[in-house]
């Protein structure tokens, strides 16, 4: 019942319009079936059926339609949705955007066809996200902790060193207390340029990761409808990992805006009525169903950590890219144009950061008991520090107090010394005493956000050392 | 039953020509996986279905068969402690029955058939009853009993009544006479979920929904059976806000329904509840409650439904006589499925795609929240608060806007607030309560006699504080006179003290009614002190040198709800270390004194 091809093939094409195909008198396609697009040379390509009408279908062709032609193209109908062949040795392996092996290697051995649309999870079987993963990143590890199965994507804009701050993140992961990083990973470029996804593997490479990922590449030059393809497929390369293998899997998208774009593009060949900058109005459910395929799911050994990357357009986080992402996701890590243009890295602007899930694995036993007020308190200066800074920026530095000067000293000594720590990494220790030194710079009153027993603790021994 | 054939499939959305007659809004199941959906438009020679279930595969051909019923959940013992998806499918017994991942066409009934509920008679034989009366009641779940009711458009003379005994749900426990002949009733009942339930009137709100949450309780409160919402942009904090009122609330049956939203947040829900107890009655706080989880990667159309199955399960609680709160997260996601369904049919949009019947729909929900007299003439309520997920945070959009319409307490959620990790991040000049005055009677009674006024100083403070901060930005905070130079020194210590309440601080996470009022007495006395030294000729900053001034900040998180002594020792406090720095204020005082 696996592979149930029709013999026969379909002529009977109306009309192409963008990635679509409209077919006549096609009948028992099924919605979202598979379709292998014969083309005029008789090369195959892949789609399927997104929406049926009393007289016809519409074929969404992943490779694009350049070169059909109404008479000559066939089309060749499944009774099954798209699925992705799985089985063991799929890390370590060069692959598609859908999927297909491309460093010409042996086939996958198939183990079993997995739909590329995954299945929800049923919400009371998910586990909370809650172990504390050390990325050796100061601004993440002590400001908003990323945890097991939690999805937490990079808002970067165009140029930014977003790359640069995933592929760290890849080397560096790794459980606390454990010397090296046990996640398996899964790299899903979507429309991005060849150097981008070679440096990454090249990167991984000379770590000696490289036996450790999966990568999926759909580049700028490849068709735009197969961008809707590749995160589905790498997410279920990651499910058969995680929840088959029992591995911690790390999954690294990039660009999300790249898949929307294309999402956008489709969706107006559609003639759909399009809701925000033109965007879908199903586009929150739609990057839904890819962000939400993080997780846990209790007694499976494995996870599912997602690390999306997505340039916001014009740097506005307003954009309906980051801001339905934002809704979804578990938090943000967001990099500011400023701070890498004065040579900070990782330039992580921390205000519109957060973690949601970090207070579930920050905290005594899991990281340190003084962590979560550490952080409110990181929090509560720098903001407060930055206001200030605006401020004098208007009416002047002459009329600031002493306080005033020690917070605008915290702002400068935040971001050359605990942001901007370039490719080292950091122990969570190591962070933790950074921040703790660098707050014993302000007053007891202006640490409110810490216990007297707190600032006993831990401040007042940096402000004598 | 009437059936129809599918033609046309365009996601969720099917239209099929019919045998027989459908009706609008009916209950029909499609295929063989007999996958469950509703007519939501009838034409001349097509039914217009939206499937409540993944689609995925659907053929055209396949027969849609109606129920003759409309779209109903069940209602009866057995629903508290449960999780249930947006059309009251259990998900506890799909997980046992089909494993960790959703598949399309599961069909499970909402309350296990099999369960036996000791069933304890309240009526005899002979008497005459109508819809509402209570037959009899069950133990359900921790205190909380379920009346047994007659159910509503239903009368006659009671002519059976089961003993005490231990019945399944469906079994019949009463029969009565009535116009139409011979009726038998069972514990468990269907209601259409997009019907009110009716109840015998409407009652004026005048009791406060204590949330034990400072902002809230003390600044905008929200009446029992009152409608609010809760707008901000995304990681503002409206999930948090929104579990922490159904943790700590004093309602008697919680119902939270998270609608589009996360999976894992609805995992956290049931990780957390069934620990947490309640702080009134001492049992488990999810011993009261309902879950309806739709996340956001779940069927668009079920989501859209979530809502509608939440509030049917909330009235049939209130018609017990209960009070009980409906928890929304999130309103937008909502009006979204309703946009992509619209969409799908090709309906012409009016605001940003959304269909132009948006507002109705909006305020028909909103509507079935209020203080209620039962059928059984017993005072009863229903209160709802729904999030709002503005995009890009910008309030003036349609589902924001709307919702404003038909809701009196309006809580808005600030960003800025929440970069700076302060929390709840609601914005006091933003926001309103129009349940201000109904509750100051309830205040007045019970220990708050200064209450309003207090209140309104702080909010006074605020606002001023708010001009003078737009003025410093000119002039610089130095140009500014003494007076002028307090309130900002002032007002940044009462937010501090007053507003800021960590949902994850053991202590602080619940705030009684009398520590509340013990806060911001201390804060008016805190005011009044600063007042009284700045006009003896302290200069403001220097208050905020005092030791005491990080005790008041912090008064929230370091004191308990059963030390109220602590307020009084910090209040001495506080009078201490103003008199060494203005002596003669002192002095003068104790002459008065
Ligand atoms: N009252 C609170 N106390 C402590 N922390 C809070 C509080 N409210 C929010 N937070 C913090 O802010 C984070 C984001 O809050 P939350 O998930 O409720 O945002 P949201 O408004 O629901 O966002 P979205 O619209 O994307 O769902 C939380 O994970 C938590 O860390
Ligand atoms: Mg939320």
């Amino acid at each position: 019942m696996i592979s149930a091809a029709r013999s026969l093939l379909h002529t009977g094409v109306t009309s192409v319009q963008g990635p679509l195909v409209f077919v006549r008198n096609v009948r028992g396609a099924g919605l979202y079936d598979r379709v292998d697009v014969i083309t005029p040379e008789d090369a195959i390509r892949s789609g399927r059926v997104v929406a049926i009408s009393e007289d016809r279908i519409i074929v969404e062709v992943f490779q694009g339609t350049d070169g059909l032609s109404l008479q000559g193209t066939r089309l060749r109908l499944f009774d099954e949705p798209v699925t992705l062949d799985v089985g063991p040795g799929m890390l370590g392996r060069v692959y598609d955007g859908l999927g297909k092996p491309t460093d010409g290697g042996p086939p996958i051995p198939a183990r079993a066809r997995m739909r590329v649309d995954g299945n929800a999870i049923n919400p009371v079987r998910r586990d909370v996200p809650s172990e504390f993963i050390e990325t050796g990143i100061s601004a993440i590890d002590a400001m908003n902790s990323l945890v097991r199965g939690q999805k937490l994507p990079v808002f970067s804009g165009s140029g930014l060193s977003h790359d640069r701050l995933a592929s760290n993140i890849a080397r560096f992961a790794r459980l606390r207390g454990t010397d090296s990083t046990d996640f398996a990973i899964v790299f899903a470029a979507i429309g991005v340029t060849f150097d981008t996804a070679d440096h990454f593997r090249r990167e991984m490479d000379e770590y000696g990761a490289l036996e450790r990922i999966a990568l999926f590449l759909n580049l700028a030059s490849d068709p735009s409808a197969e961008r809707l393809l590749t995160p589905r497929v790498a997410l279920t390369a990651a499910e058969y990992l995680a929840y088959h293998e029992g591995r911690h899997v790390l999954v690294i998208v990039t660009d999300v805006t790249n898949y929307c774009e294309a999402l956008r593009e489709v969706s107006s060949s559609h003639g759909e009525v399009p809701s925000r900058k033109g965007y879908p109005g199903y586009m929150y459910s739609d990057l839904a169903s890819l962000y939400e395929r993080a997780g846990r799911i209790r007694d499976r050994a494995g996870s599912i950590t997602q690390v999306p990357i997505l340039t916001m357009p014009n740097d506005d986080i307003t954009h309906p890219i980051p801001d339905l992402s934002g809704y979804i996701t578990e938090g943000q890590i967001v990099l500011s144009r400023d701070l890498e243009r004065r040579g900070v890295f990782p330039p992580v602007a921390l205000l519109p950061c957060l973690s949601r899930l970090m207070n579930k694995g920050t905290g005594a036993g899991m990281t340190s008991a003084d962590h979560p007020a550490l952080a409110a308190q990181l929090y509560s200066s720098y903001a407060q520090a930055q206001r200030l800074k605006l401020l004098s920026s208007v009416v002047g530095e002459e009329g600031l107090s002493a306080s005033d000067r020690d917070l605008l000293a915290f702002l400068e000594r935040m971001e050359s010394e605990f942001l901007d720590q370039g490719d080292e990494r950091r122990t969570l220790e190591e962070t933790f005493d950074i921040a703790w030194r660098l707050l014993a710079q302000l007053p007891d009153e202006s640490l409110v956000r810490l216990a007297d027993r707190q600032i006993a603790e831990h401040i007042v021994a940096h402000r004598h050392g | 039953m009437s059936e129809a054939r599918v033609f046309w499939i365009n996601g969720p959305v099917l239209k099929a020509r019919p045998v027989g007659s459908l009706q609008m809004k009916e209950a029909v199941f499609v295929g063989e996986e007999r996958l469950a959906a509703e007519v939501i438009r009838l034409d001349g020679d097509a039914v217009t279905v939206q499937v409540f279930e993944d689609t995925t595969g659907l053929k055209p051909g396949a027969v849609v068969r109606g129920s003759g019923l409309p779209l109903a959940v069940s209602l009866g013992p057995g629903m508290l402690g449960s999780m249930f998806d947006g059309i009251q499918r259990p998900l506890s017994t799909i997980a046992s029955s089909h494993g960790d991942f959703f598949r399309a066409g599961v069909e499970a009934p909402a309350l296990d058939p099999e369960q036996r509920w000791r069933f304890t008679p309240k009526l005899d034989v002979g008497v005459a009853v109508v819809g509402g009366t209570v037959l009899g009641e069950v133990p359900e779940s921790g205190n909380t009993s379920s009346r047994i009711l007659v159910p509503p458009g239903v009368s006659g003379t009671l002519t059976w009544i089961a003993p005490q005994g231990d019945y399944k749900g469906a079994e019949t426990i009463a029969r009565l006479h009535g116009e139409s002949g011979e009726r038998q009733i069972a514990m468990v009942n269907r209601w259409p979920i997009r019907q009110p339930r009716p109840s015998a009137r409407r009652l004026s709100t005048e009791q406060p929904l204590l949330t034990g949450q400072r902002i809230i309780d003390t600044f905008f409160p929200v009446a029992k059976g009152g409608a609010a919402s809760l707008p901000g942009g995304f990681g503002t904090g409206k999930t948090v806000l929104l579990q922490t009122l159904a943790k700590w609330c004093d309602a008697d049956v919680i119902v939270y329904v998270g609608c589009g939203e996360r999976g894992n947040e609805m995992a956290d829900v049931l990780d957390e509840f069934p620990e947490l107890e309640d702080p009134l009655t001492g049992r488990k706080l999810m011993e009261r409650t309902v879950l309806i989880a739709n996340t956001s990667n779940m069927p668009v159309a079920a989501r859209e439904a979530s809502i509608y199955t939440g509030m049917t399960i909330a009235e049939y609680y209130r018609d017990q006589g209960h009070h009980v709160a409906l928890f929304a997260d999130s309103i937008s996601r909502w009006a979204e499925a309703l946009r992509e369904i619209s969409g799908r049919l090709e309906e012409l949009p009016a605001e940003e795609g959304y269909p132009a019947y948006l507002p109705t729909r909006l305020a028909e929900f909103f509507e079935r929240a209020g203080s209620v007299s039962t059928l059984q003439g017993v005072p009863a309520s229903l209160t709802v608060v729904a999030t709002v997920s503005p995009p890009g945070g910008d309030f003036s959009e349609p589902v924001t806007a709307h919702t404003r319409r038909y809701v009196k307490s309006f809580l808005a959620l600030d960003k800025v607030r929440a970069q700076a990790r302060f929390y709840p991040a609601i914005d006091p000049l933003q926001s309103y309560s129009g349940y201000v005055q109904h509750t100051e009677r309830w205040w007045t009674s019970h220990g708050g006699v200064r209450w309003a006024s207090l209140t309104k100083n702080v909010l006074a403070l605020l606002e001023e504080q708010s001009r003078l901060e737009k003025m410093v930005k000119i002039v610089g905070r130095d140009a500014l006179p003494a007076a002028q130079r307090l309130v900002l020194v002032c007002a940044e210590i009462v937010v501090e003290a007053l507003l800021r309440q960590s949902a994850f601080s053991e202590i602080d996470r619940y705030c009684s009614s009398e520590k509340q009022m013990s806060m911001l007495n201390v804060a008016d006395d805190f005011l009044s002190q600063s007042q009284r030294v700045v006009e003896a000729g302290v200069d403001p900053d220097t208050i905020l040198t005092l030791p005491v001034v990080r005790r008041v900040q912090r008064m929230g998180e370091d004191i308990a709800n059963d030390d109220l002594e602590a307020f009084s020792a910090l209040t001495h406090d506080i009078s201490t270390a103003f008199s060494a720095l203005a002596p003669t204020f002192a002095q003068n005082d104790d002459n008065a004194a």
